[in-house]
C-alpha cells in the first residue's frame, strides 16, 4: 500500500480515462506527425546524399537538369534522350575531368534497370561482389543486391531483357543474358540496377547489316578543378548536350518539397496546441473538481508546494505518455510510407533510429504539458483551505 | 492534548472580530463544544487545527504553539498530529479506501506504522474490512463516516476533531458513530474534541463549552 505522488497523479488520471485518452491521443498525433516529417526529411536527404557521392557533374541530353539528374544518379525517372559517344569524349577526355563513368540505357528485366558502364561506377560507390565476377565480355551481368533478391536471379542464371526500362512486354528473345556476379547490399542506387558493358547495350539494338553510330545516355563527371564547372558547359555549347549539378538539382527539389513539409508541419503545431489546450482544460477541469479533495490533502499534512507539483506530475505524465504514442504513431507512419516508396521509386526508407532533432521534440511537448498544468495548477497554490472546507 | 488561550479571529477588516472561550482537553480526555449553526464552532475548529490563523492568542497541541510554525511546518504538525472526522466525508476519490488511508501517513511524512496491516485491522474492526479495495463513491454514507473515523485516526494523531459527526445520522447511528469515536480515540490516546448543534450529544461530556456569538465591532 506504498503511497508516491506519481501512483496518485498515475490513479486521478486513470479515473478520467476519457478526457487522459482525449488529451494523449491529440499529443501523439501532433508529436507523431512533426517527428514522421523530421524523419521523411532526414531519410530522403541521406539517400539523396549517399548517391550523389562525389558526383559533380552529369553530362547528358538537352532537357530538364532535374530529369537528367533524376534518371541517371538516382535512376527514378526516365531519361532525356541519348548523346553521341564521340561528342561525350570530348568532354571525358578533357583535363578538368578527374572521372568519367559513362551510363547507357536501353532494357530492363522485370522492370529492373539494365545499365551500361564501366566497372568504375561499380567502384564509385565501394560496392563489393558477395558472389562471381565483374563482367568482361558482352551479355555478361552482375546484379544488385536487391536485384537479385526480388527478382530471384543467381549467379549463372540467364535471361532475356525487355524493350525500355518498364515495359515488360516487348522481349528481345534473341540475345541472352547471363550472370557472372552478385553485388553486396551497398544502400546505394547499385543494389536495384543490372550492370554490364556499354557494348551489350549497343548490341541490343544492333541489327544485321547496319552501321550504329555508338551512343550512351549520360556521363556521371567528377572534376578535377573546379573551373570545370564554368568551363565544360561552354565546350558543348552547340551540341544537344547539357551540363548537370547533382547538388544544385537536389537542393531545388528538396526546397520545393520542403514547401510542402511546411505546411504539413504547421498543421502538426495546431494539433500540438489543441492538445496544449485539451490538457489545459483537462486540468483545469480537474482541478475544479476535487477542489475539495485538495484541501482534504492540506489538512492531511501535505503542503501547497506538494500539490502544485502533483498536478504538474499529472500534466507531465499525460504528455509523457502522448511522446512516447507519437513515437509509435511516427514509426508506423515511416513504415507505410516506406513501403509505398519502395513500391513506387525502388528506395527503402528505413533505420528507425531515434533523431537529435526527435529529442527537441519531446522535450518540446512535455515541456506543453507542464505548462498546460500549471497554470491552471496556480489555483492550487492560493488554495484557501478554510473557506474551501466550509463551503462543501 | 489540546488549548486555546484568548483566541479572536477576523475573516477580513472592517467585519466583526470573532472572540472565543479558552478551551482545554487533555490526552484521553473528551470536549464537547457546543452552539447553533453561526456561532463560530467551525471557525474555532479551523483554528484549532491550524487551517486558519487567530488574530491574537495561542493554540497548543501536544506541547507545540501553533502560531511559532511556519506554513510547511505546520502543514506537517498538523497532518501528524491533528486527525479531522468531517461532517459529510470526503475522500481522494481515485484511490481505493485503503489507499486513502495511507494518505495520512503518506502526506504527513510520518509514515503509517504497520502500515496495510494496521489499516486493515482498523477498517475490520468498524465493520467496512471487506471495502478496504473499493472505490469510496461505492460505500454508502454510513460507510464512509467509518471510513473518515479511520483515516483521522490511523496514523495516532495527538488530537481528534469531529465537526458535526452526527447531524446527518439516525439515532441509532449517531450512538454507534460517537461510540467508535470515543473508542478508536482512547485506542491510540488522542484528546477528542466534537463540535456540534446535535442536542443528542450536549450532555455527553462533562468537559463542555458553549460557544455563543460574541463579537465585537473591531
Amino acid at each position: 500500500m506504498k503511497l508516491s505522488w506519481i501512483k496518485i497523479a498515475w490513479r486521478n488520471l486513470a479515473s478520467k480515462p476519457l478526457s487522459t485518452a482525449l488529451s494523449m491521443a491529440l499529443l501523439a498525433f501532433g508529436v507523431g506527425m512533426v517527428s514522421l516529417m523530421m524523419l521523411a526529411e532526414h531519410q530522403l536527404r541521406d539517400a539523396f546524399d549517399r548517391n550523389i557521392k562525389d558526383i559533380d557533374m552529369v553530362l547528358g541530353a538537352k532537357g530538364s537538369p532535374l530529369q537528367l539528374i533524376l534518371a541517371n544518379v538516382y535512376h527514378v525517372d526516365a531519361p532525356t534522350g541519348n548523346i553521341r559517344l564521340a561528342d561525350a569524349e570530348k568532354v571525358m577526355r578533357h583535363p578538368y575531368v578527374a572521372e568519367a563513368i559513362p551510363l547507357a540505357y536501353g532494357d530492363n528485366f522485370q522492370r529492373y534497370r539494365i545499365v551500361g558502364t564501366e566497372p568504375s561506377y561499380v567502384e564509385h560507390y565501394g560496392a563489393e561482389l558477395a558472389e562471381g565476377r565483374l563482367w568482361e565480355t558482352p551479355f555478361e551481368v552482375v546484379v544488385g543486391a536487391r536485384v537479385a533478391r526480388e527478382a530471384g536471379l543467381k549467379l549463372g542464371d540467364t535471361f532475356f531483357s525487355s524493350h525500355g526500362l518498364l515495359d515488360e512486354t516487348d522481349v528481345h528473345t534473341d540475345k541472352t543474358f547471363t550472370v557472372v556476379g552478385v553485388l553486396e547490399e551497398s544502400r546505394s542506387v547499385l543494389d536495384q540496377l543490372l550492370l554490364c558493358n556499354v557494348q551489350t547495350v549497343w548490341g541490343v539494338h544492333e541489327h544485321e547489316g547496319e552501321e550504329v553510330d555508338p551512343e550512351v545516355t549520360a556521363v556521371l563527371l567528377k572534376k578535377r578543378n573546379p573551373l570545370a564547372v564554368l568551363t565544360l558547359p561552354n565546350l558543348i555549347s552547340d551540341t544537344n548536350m547539357q551540363i548537370a549539378l547533382p547538388a544544385i538539382e537536389v537542393n531545388r527539389l528538396t526546397q520545393n518539397f520542403g514547401l510542402g513539409l511546411g505546411t504539413l508541419r504547421t498543421i502538426a503545431l495546431l494539433i500540438m496546441a489543441l492538445s496544449f489546450a485539451s490538457i489545459f482544460i483537462s486540468v483545469y477541469d480537474s482541478l475544479l473538481a476535487r477542489r475539495y479533495e485538495l484541501a482534504l490533502m492540506r489538512t492531511m499534512g501535505s503542503s501547497a508546494r506538494g500539490l502544485y507539483g502533483s498536478l504538474l506530475l499529472e500534466g507531465g505524465l499525460l504528455s509523457l505518455g502522448g511522446v512516447v504514442l507519437g513515437a509509435v504513431v511516427s514509426r508506423v507512419g515511416i513504415a507505410l510510407l516506406a513501403t509505398l516508396v519502395e513500391d513506387k521509386f525502388r528506395y527503402d526508407l528505413n533505420a528507425l533510429a531515434i533523431l537529435p532533432s526527435e529529442w527537441l521534440l519531446a522535450a518540446a511537448a512535455i515541456a506543453v504539458g507542464l505548462l498546460a498544468a500549471a497554470i491552471p495548477g496556480l489555483r492550487a497554490l492560493r488554495l484557501d483551505i478554510s473557506r474551501t472546507l466550509s463551503d462543501a | 492534548m489540546i488549548a486555546t488561550e484568548n483566541l479572536t479571529f477576523q475573516y477580513a477588516p472592517e467585519t466583526p472580530m470573532l472572540r472565543f472561550p479558552d478551551v482545554v482537553c487533555a490526552a484521553g480526555d473528551r470536549l464537547l463544544l457546543l452552539g447553533d449553526s453561526g456561532c463560530g464552532k467551525t471557525t474555532l475548529l479551523h483554528l484549532m487545527s491550524g487551517l486558519l490563523r487567530p488574530a491574537t492568542g495561542t493554540v497548543t497541541v501536544a506541547g507545540t504553539v501553533l502560531g511559532g510554525l511556519t506554513g510547511r511546518e505546520l502543514d506537517r504538525f498538523r497532518g501528524a498530529e491533528v486527525g479531522i472526522v468531517f461532517q459529510r466525508a470526503h475522500f481522494v476519490q481515485s484511490l481505493t479506501v485503503l489507499q486513502n488511508l495511507a494518505l495520512p501517513g503518506f502526506l504527513s511524512g510520518k509514515g503509517t506504522e504497520g502500515g496495510e496491516e494496521r489499516a486493515r485491522a482498523m477498517l475490520e474492526r468498524l465493520g467496512i474490512g471487506e471495502k478496504a479495495d473499493k472505490r469510496p463513491r461505492d460505500l454508502s454514507i454510513g460507510e464512509q463516516q467509518r471510513a473518515g473515523i479511520a483515516r483521522a485516526l490511523i496514523h495516532s494523531p495527538s488530537v481528534l476533531l469531529a465537526d458535526e459527526p452526527t447531524s446527518a445520522l439516525d439515532d441509532r447511528s449517531t450512538e454507534r458513530v460517537i461510540a467508535l469515536l470515543e473508542s478508536e480515540a482512547d485506542r491510540v490516546g488522542a484528546a477528542l474534541v466534537v463540535v456540534t448543534h446535535d442536542t443528542r450529544l450536549k450532555d455527553r461530556y462533562a468537559n463542555r463549552v458553549t460557544l455563543n456569538p460574541v463579537m465585537e465591532q473591531a
